[in-house]
């Protein structure tokens, strides 16, 4: 199956080929003796919209906690055609990589417009403010709660909070670790179309991990299939949705 | 009337004092959410710092200016060397508490070795005189403490509500993650707050010193009513560890005199109050409630 469009083939070789924003080859990880990856490839373009999916236990999570430093991992992890393997995840930050934890993560005992605050920790320019204006235009529910603890809000206005917070670092790479999660669908829908404004207006890269294929499907441009810490299939997302094989198979759908 | 107010004024004095030793404890609390039973021993250890410089010929403002940041340093060091490598105090805070305890009992060993067993004598930072208000007299040293401890909530508050560095070490205490998600170095902050609650204690011991005489067990006590003043006022309180630290320091003054069994039993007001509002009152007079939903 192609790939979206990148020209140049990297043959596994482990040079960062021009044009990747995230080259990940060979990534292995685990926890403690636990291992959960087994030797993952994948590429994100720049502006790119990819969704990694699978099963529950699959290791998509493991995934972006290794690509964000949070667990340590082995093989190789470029961005920015540099390696950032063994960074910690503050430093990757300030490189442009945002990740949006499970559970979301927002700091609960800060306000919602802390939280925003805090999200810019990175930035020292002056156009922090108006992004916090920007973001509360965007959500206006943030807007009118911006003085009400974060950890008062629903799941939906958290995950809101959690992916406005993220992108206050103006990161080059979104890291969104299943947004859906005990979301009801109406606001998980809404979840999706304010990403899918988010990232056309401002050119985020997203790397996405979910369960709920259909969706993410609709969402990303480009899919990787993670089954038991290896990727099995890699395509177009259209392509990917139409397939019933491949749906019966791996996607449960 | 003259009598108690006389009683409640030295009571306020001690108080003061006590809630210096609670911002310490509230500082350690709002950037790392952990109770640090150190805390009482770093202010003693660098207590010991300025007691050593003044000897030594430094003028006493200097000396203590220099106590302070041996104090930080001190507290900078204790979280690198002990409390860092035990772990993330979100994951383990069990483990990180019993090593503050482990410190307490290790600052107390070190400062035996350095300064010996005897107790040494400092002067008070604001003379022995005093001054008579309504016909109660109250000593500089008193409203010197009470004048030091409002300068320094002020410079907390602002540390904390309006700058980049205090929001982020906010943002630590409460999600360590989620902060170094943000790209906030959390090991970083932990060492400021340490550093920083460290250097606090100092002019707590400062103004105590010279009413106790400076010896190693300067802070056992006085740690036991800054920790009855946080519970009162609540952990995350800047304001809760001062009103907390005045109301134990008045009750503590004040209860002994009119109640006679509380004569020999000075900490007893302190350790009621702490049941009390654990009972009645768990988040303190201004703590915030945890609120979370899922």
């Amino acid at each position: 199956m192609s790939s979206a469009g990148d020209g140049v083939s990297s043959a596994g070789d482990g040079v960062s080929s021009a044009g990747h924003l995230l080259e990940v080859s060979g990534l292995s990880a685990g926890y403690g003796i636990v291992e959960v990856l087994f030797g993952v490839d994948l590429v994100v373009d720049p502006g790119e919209v990819v969704v990694v999916l699978g099963a529950n236990g699959a290791g998509k999570t493991t995934t972006l906690r290794a690509i964000s430093g949070m667990i340590s991992a082995a093989g190789q992890i470029n961005f920015l055609g540099e390696s950032v393997l063994g960074r910690r995840p503050d430093q990757l930050v300030k490189r442009g990589i945002a990740h949006v934890p499970q559970g979301r993560g927002t700091v609960t005992s800060l306000t919602v417009e802390e939280n925003l605050r805090v999200g810019a920790f990175v930035r020292s320019d002056d156009e922090i403010e108006s992004d916090i204006e920007h973001w509360f235009e965007a959500f206006p529910r943030l807007g009118e709660r911006r003085d009400q603890l974060a950890g008062s809000m629903s799941g939906g206005e958290q995950q809101m909070l959690a992916i406005s917070r993220a992108l206050m670092s103006r990161p080059k790479l979104l890291l969104l670790d299943e947004p859906s999660l005990g979301l009801a669908p109406l606001v998980t829908h809404e979840v999706f179309d304010r990403l899918r404004v988010i990232t056309e207006s401002t050119g985020t890269a997203v790397l996405l991990v979910e369960q709920n294929a259909n969706l993410a499907l609709d969402f990303a441009a480009r899919a990787y299939v993670l089954e038991a810490g290896r990727i099995v299939i890699s395509g177009d997302a259209a392509e990917l949705q139409g397939d019933a094989g491949i749906q019966k198979a791996y996607l449960g759908v | 009337m003259r009598d108690f107010l006389q009683i409640l004024l030295v009571g306020i004095g001690d108080g003061a004092v006590y809630a210096m030793l609670g911002l310490g404890l509230v500082v350690i609390y709002r950037s790392t959410g952990l109770l640090n039973f150190a805390q009482g021993e770093m202010a003693m250890f660098s207590t010991f710092i300025v007691w050593t410089m003044w000897s030594l010929g430094l003028p006493m403002w200097l000396a203590i200016l220099g106590g302070m940041a041996g104090g930080f340093c001190v507290g900078a060091l204790v979280h690198q060397v002990a409390v860092r490598p035990v772990g993330d105090p979100h994951e383990k805070p069990l483990a990180v508490v019993i090593v503050t305890i482990g410190l307490f009992l290790g600052l107390n060993g070190a400062a035996q070795l350095i300064w010996g067993t005897l107790d040494r004598s400092m002067p008070p930072l604001f003379g022995r005189g005093q001054v008579t208000v309504f016909g109660v007299a109250v000593a500089w040293q008193k409203i010197g403490a009470v004048i030091a401890l409002g300068v320094m909530v002020l410079l907390f508050y602002l540390l904390f509500q309006h700058t980049k560095l205090g929001l982020a070490m906010r943002a630590v205490a409460s999600n360590s993650e989620s902060a170094s998600l943000v790209g906030i170095p959390v090991p970083r902050l932990l060492m400021l707050g340490w550093g920083l609650a460290a250097a606090v204690g100092t002019v707590a011991g400062v103004f105590i010193a010279p009413n106790l005489g400076l010896g190693t067990n300067l802070m056992q006590l006085t740690l036991i009513f800054g920790f009855a003043a946080i519970t009162l006022g609540g952990f995350d309180s800047l304001v809760g560890a001062v009103v907390g630290g005045f109301v134990v320091g008045a009750l503590s003054s004040v209860m002994p005199r009119y109640i006679t069994i509380f004569e020999k039993m000075p900490l007893a007001p302190a350790f009621i109050l702490i049941l009390a509002v654990l009972l009645f009152r768990p988040e303190g007079l201004f703590g915030k409630k945890q609120v979370s939903r899922v």
